[in-house]
């Protein structure tokens, strides 16, 4: 989601870039790019026209022209566009209500309601601690109620037993019921999908709003939707009355339009997004990473985030420790290309990391994926505890040996082992105690133990993408095609770029040039 | 090849959607060209009407400038300019509104339906049966999304409800080897039409993806030429994402035709243009509704028509 918009945009933003003036003429042409391509990522027209109309007047008025960088300053002026469009700040879920809280779903048929109240119980009963009981209202399709029961069941979290022959206003009723009498801190009310145009089905839904008195309610939509997204949101707004949005299916490759539309459309903010079949695949919707996103400058607020969830903190401590003494072995690399693994892979690390739109086809080219650290892994796999331990001893029949074991080829495990070389030197260097935004870094994952606090995250965030001059995106300017075949590593944690440094070192093990 | 009340019935609910739709084309349209004459402005109006009916940034252009084509600074009535534009649109679906032809000598002949996750598969699928039923075919249901939870169960009802045997499987079971038994039971009770539902997917989800090549692969070794058939269903609501669906479904099963849903809502399914314009995919049904007989035959003029918001 949202790559496809930003390989455009940032191509469109890199001619801007590149100039020194700009005419009315060249903002103009930029302009008419721009709208093409938010026309077809599916952004509502109504939200484009204003988004460009704005765009033309701040670019075109003394802004631009008194700056510097005209280019720049335009780049900025979308990217702050875009964080009004989407909401200036996230917006989660309320539940500051007496007990029991309602939360009302509803949405078009299809759009992932039912998959998404499983979801958000299970984030509400685990993460955020609350008793939460759901509650299906759908009478009309079938095998609905069944659904939402299993799912109740796969995620742990109580459903409500099914009454044949009620109307949802009656199991609303019986569930808030329900909720009271069972000490629940949460009743999730999960209801039918209907169409905006059917009034019957409408009127159900505020009636079923008026007996709950949900605290939240939601509107379920798709994230592949297209241009109607605007009526459907403005209706279920006009005729029900929401209080949020969730998006789904933002794991598709569509380009997220609707994402920009809803909330322009509303003014209701999107709360939640859902990103893939997996129950955890729910995540807190956060405006400015999303637009850092979608201009193609990475969001390593949730790079780092994701990584402090993932990462075993005693491990990683022990880890750096081994590191500071210069002991980083191979056991230790594998633990890391593990980990990398564990926070989705390349591919999920990718998405995150600022500039990488562009080079997603060239990566694809060099055939850089996944299986390059299984297979690293899996050469280690191969070595016997010692040669893990100490890994001068491989010499040609060690390698031949474990070449055959790993299915792999003996340059291969060179590869392998001048990137560890490399990284144990980088490591030693690091524990040296050099400053800087690397080493803060380094220090969240793992050198100085410890997890990061929310305002060491804030202000990471804020030498990252705006503490970046606009238009030096990074890697727009300094990650040429030449990108695989650096085996330097400037950190402690394989896969996280030089932040802040100019030449953003790629730090992914073993891009060895492929052919 | 529809009669005229069936024909009325989707018809008049397309038509409603439109009427109660603020931002439908055929009001759109009326208020540009009642206020000014067709110049420059007027058709790049008109090409943002199009747009806001998801025909896409390409073909709306396309469309807009035939409609302009020789027809600059005059005055032309409103009807005029959405007759024109039903028209233009007309001769882009009309080679792709196909029905599906069940051939009589494949027995049984495979139904395979695909699609993203929601887009109404279960839906139109129950839908199918009972019109196969209706015309006296012996029909046989697999329900093959194993993933999603009590979607066996729904298949099971639209089985009950259509009095069509359903092969089940366990949830979680494979789906490609429950393709392979249905296929295998079908053949042996001389079943006329076996459809296979399938989990929702999307499209950039390789090892998904791959599953369902599995299940083509698997099926052909009970049937070379099977599946017979393989509809992606659309969701009339979904934007340009639609092409990419397309693309990959295609690339992955060979898709042969396509089914759009959900046309009952505001959304017009303008996509199908863009579609139609790019892939040449018949297009065999619309649905319009949840109830069993709410699947129509896809008729390019009338939803030409509809999406131009032309009346009767």
């Amino acid at each position: 989601m949202f790559d496809g918009l930003s390989e455009r945009l940032s191509g469109i933003l890199d001619r801007l870039t590149r100039r020194g003036a700009l005419s009315a003429a060249d903002v103009d042409a930029a302009a008419r790019e721009v709208r093409r391509a938010l026309l077809e990522a599916d952004v509502a027209l109504d939200v484009v026209t204003g988004f460009i109309t704005t765009l033309k007047e701040r670019a075109v008025g003394v802004e631009v022209i008194k700056s510097v960088t005209p280019g720049q300053m335009v780049v900025k002026i979308v990217h702050d566009q875009l964080i009004e469009t989407l909401g200036a700040t996230a917006d989660p879920i309320d539940l500051n209500a007496p007990a029991p809280v309602a939360i009302m779903m509803v949405g078009l048929q299809g759009s992932g309601k039912t998959t998404t109240s499983a979801k958000l119980a299970k984030r509400l009963t685990e993460v955020m601690k609350r008793k939460t009981l759901m509650a299906s209202l759908d009478t009309r399709r079938p095998a609905a109620m069944e659904q939402l029961a299993v799912l109740g069941q796969q995620v742990g979290v109580d459903t409500l037993p099914i009454v044949a022959g009620q109307t949802p206003v009656q199991i609303a009723q019986r569930a808030i019921q329900a909720g009271k009498l069972g000490g629940y801190d949460v009743v999730l009310l999960d209801t039918a999908g209907r169409i905006t145009l059917d009034d019957a089905m409408m009127a159900e839904a505020a009636e079923v709003r008026r007996a709950a008195q949900p605290h939240e309610v939601l509107l379920v939509a798709d994230a592949l939707t297209g241009q109607d997204a605007v009526n459907l949101a403005k209706s279920f707004n006009e005729r029900v009355g929401l209080t949020g949005i969730v998006l789904t299916r933002i794991d598709g490759d569509g380009r997220g339009g609707a994402a920009l539309s809803m909330r322009a459309v509303t003014g209701k903010p999107i709360k939640l997004m859902g990103t893939g079949e997996k129950m955890d695949g729910l995540e807190d919707f956060h405006p400015t990473r999303i637009a850092d996103r979608i201009l193609g400058m990475g969001d390593i607020v949730s790079l780092v985030e994701k990584a402090a969830a993932t990462i075993d903190a005693e491990k990683a401590a022990r880890t750096a420790e081994r590191m500071r003494k210069g002991q980083f072995d191979l056991n230790d690399l594998r633990e890391q290309l593990e980990q990398m693994t564990k926070m989705g892979g390349l591919g999920g690390l990718m998405g995150m990391l600022p500039g990488i739109a562009k080079m997603k086809n060239q990566m694809a080219a060099a055939n850089l994926d996944d299986k390059l650290l299984k297979r690293q892994v899996a050469i280690i796999n191969s070595m016997t505890p010692r040669e893990r331990r100490n890994p001068d001893l491989l010499k040609n029949s060690r390698k031949k040996r474990i070449a055959a074991g790993s299915g792999t080829r003996a340059e291969d495990i060179n590869k392998l082992l001048k990137m560890h070389r490399g990284m144990a030197d980088m490591m030693k260097a690091m524990g040296s105690g050099k400053r800087g935004p690397m080493a803060a870094l380094g220090n969240m994952m793992g050198f100085g133990g410890g997890m990061p606090s929310p305002e060491e995250m804030q202000k990471l965030a804020e030498k990252m993408p705006g503490g970046l001059p606009p238009g030096g995106l990074p890697g727009a300017g300094g990650l040429p095609p030449n990108m695989p075949g650096l085996p330097k590593m400037p950190g402690g944690f394989p896969g996280l770029p030089g932040l802040g440094s100019g030449k953003l070192p790629p730090g992914f093990p073993g891009l060895g040039k492929k052919k | 090849m529809n009669d005229s009340t069936q024909k009325k019935s989707w018809w008049q609910r397309l038509k409603g959607g439109l009427s109660r739709t603020s931002s439908s084309i055929g009001t759109a349209i009326t208020d540009l060209v009642s206020k000014r004459r067709l110049d420059a402005a007027a058709i790049e109006e008109l090409e943002e009407v199009l747009i806001r009916a998801d025909l896409g940034v390409a073909v709306a252009a396309k469309v807009a400038a035939a409609v302009g084509e020789g027809r600059y600074d005059k005055s032309v009535t409103a009807d005029e300019v959405k007759t024109i534009f039903a028209a233009e649109m007309e001769k882009i679906l009309a080679p792709v509104a196909q029905p599906l032809v069940i051939d009589g000598s494949a027995k049984p002949f495979v139904i395979l339906v695909i699609g993203v996750n929601g887009s109404g598969k279960t839906t139109t699928i129950g839908k199918l049966a009972a019109k196969f039923s209706a015309e006296g075919r012996r029909v046989m249901l697999a329900a093959g999304d194993t993933f999603r939870a009590a979607a066996i169960e729904q298949l099971k009802i639209w089985g009950t409800r259509t009095q069509a045997p359903v092969i089940a499987s366990t949830a979680g079971a494979d789906a490609a080897s429950l393709a392979f038994e249905a296929l295998t039971a079908a053949k042996a009770q001389a079943i006329d039409v076996l459809i296979i539902d399938t989990a929702g997917r999307l499209q950039n989800k390789a090892g998904l993806m791959g599953e369902l090549e599995k299940i083509v692969r698997v099926m052909k070794k009970v049937d070379a030429s099977a599946p017979h058939a393989v509809l992606l269903v659309l969701d009339a609501t979904v934007g340009q994402n639609a092409l990419s669906q397309v693309e990959e479904f295609s690339r992955v099963a060979g898709v042969t035709g396509l089914v759009m849903t959900k046309l009952d809502g505001t959304a017009r399914g303008g996509i199908l243009v863009a579609i139609a314009a790019k892939h040449r995919l018949p297009v065999h049904f619309i649905g319009v509704g949840e109830g069993v007989d709410d699947l129509s035959p896809f008729a390019a003029g009338d939803f030409a028509r509809a999406v131009a918001g032309l009346d009767g």
